[in-house]
């Protein structure tokens, strides 16, 4: 298992492996934001919470066609299939893979673009620590998708249009972490059901994901 | 480890395409499979594999003895062929590649990327996975495509030890390897067509 999760996490280092891109694409958004909007600052700063959150969310979905496609394609998935790894620790492997080069980054560059749309003091510990909870349940629901839709030609815009719909609860309730921490309310609600949310991710879908990867690899 | 197979019948995509297929693999042995393209070869080792179930039949003795190499070999281009051989010796739990590197005369290419080798090299590394697997029962989906004559006698080889330590291959392959195995043709066990029943009659 250890070697699965060095292996992806060496493809996504090296030439092609797009590490980075999501990054990139994070930054990209969130610096036109503020030219799409105007440049007045508490306007800015309203809305910073949701805009780094909604950036982030895309950036996940960005890299997640490649994240079993690539596997599928080479046929190293059929030979994991047959390996002695159970499938549901495979997919549990390739989101963790996943989160360590796409969401991990972002969690730790949002307080950096915080500044670009001036978010209050208070709110940058709450943005990284609801993007910390949050980007795993991001992941892992996008391996369910990824792995719904693998072997399909030009999946990448189904998976888009599969995952977003789950993604919502998780941005509803992190981007809510995120608000009312920057306002100096009461967070404990919507960082509980944010957890929530996370945990019973990672506890279930893997289960499904390896579910739905036996049927599409038959 | 004996593989019984009993009165197996499989589909592709739903549609049966082979029934009523019977052997037994003993260790030691070779069985080469044939038949014409489009038969069900390849979805009568995916079964065995157990990536597929079957329609009826049973499989036994496949469950975690089997070794698979499909059409394509599964490698990763920006890995090295030791960083490729030793991930899977990794996920099948051994350690000691050289065996596999010297079988197939990997050696000199050992620290080149997978995705600048030729489709024969390419071949011989997912070949030589095979031997890193450890396992018992070594499934063969046409092994020799774009092998030269030297690197398929350096395969038969490879085949003929395992056979000795007391391993077993199937092998589905149109070219003659040079192994002493028996042949099982599948030709004979195209499935059958449904027989129209009353209830589909009705329509016609």
């Amino acid at each position: 298992m250890i070697a699965l999760l060095l292996r992806d996490l060496k493809l996504s280092f090296r030439a092609g492996g797009g590490f980075g891109l999501g990054l990139a694409f994070f930054l990209i958004v969130t610096v036109l934001v503020p030219f799409s909007v105007g440049p007045q600052s508490a306007l800015l700063s309203t809305i910073a919470p949701g805009v780094l959150w909604l950036g982030a969310l895309l950036a996940c979905l960005l890299s997640l066609d490649r994240l079993l496609a690539l596997d599928w394609e080479d046929g190293s998935l059929d030979l994991l299939a047959t390996a002695p790894l159970p499938l549901e620790s495979v997919v549990t492997i390739k989101a963790l893979a996943h989160w360590i080069t796409t969401g991990l980054p972002l969690v730790l560059v949002a307080p950096v673009l915080g500044v670009l749309l001036n978010l209050p003091v208070p709110g940058f510990s709450w943005l990284v620590i609801s993007l910390l909870i949050g980007t795993p349940a991001l992941s892992v629901i996008g391996t369910f998708g990824a792995a719904l839709t693998v072997g399909l030609k030009r999946g990448g815009l189904l998976l888009s249009l599969l995952v977003l719909p789950l993604y919502v609860p998780t941005l509803i309730f992190g981007a809510e972490v995120a608000r009312r921490g920057a306002t100096g309310m009461e967070t404990s609600a919507p960082v509980l059901m944010l957890a929530g949310i996370t945990a019973a991710s990672v506890a279930l879908l893997p289960f499904a994901s390896a579910a739905v990867l036996r049927i599409n690899l038959r | 480890m004996t593989l019984n197979v009993t009165d197996l019948a499989i589909a592709r995509a739903g549609i049966p395409v082979l029934e009523g297929v019977n052997f037994t693999l003993e260790p030691g042995r070779a069985l080469i499979l044939r038949g014409p393209n489009g038969i069900g070869k390849t979805t009568l080792l995916r079964t065995l594999a157990g990536l597929q179930p079957p329609l009826s039949g049973s499989i036994q003795g496949a469950e975690d003895q089997v070794a698979y190499a499909a059409h394509s070999d599964g490698l990763k281009p920006t890995l090295t062929v030791t960083e490729n051989l030793v991930f899977w010796a990794s996920v099948f739990g051994t350690v000691d590649i050289e065996p596999a590197l010297d079988a197939f005369d990997l050696k000199g290419l050992s620290d080149r990327h997978a995705g600048n080798l030729s489709a024969g090299q390419k071949r011989r590394l997912g070949l030589a996975r095979m031997l890193v697997t450890g396992r018992p029962i070594w499934i063969l989906d046409e092994p020799t495509v774009s092998l030269d004559r030297n690197a398929v006698d350096m395969f038969a080889s490879a085949v003929r030890r395992h056979l000795e330590t007391g391993g077993s291959a199937l092998i589905a392959t149109h070219i003659d390897l040079g192994l002493e195995g028996e042949v099982l043709d599948v030709g004979p066990n195209k499935a059958k067509p449904k027989p129209i029943d009353d209830f589909d009659g009705g329509f016609l």
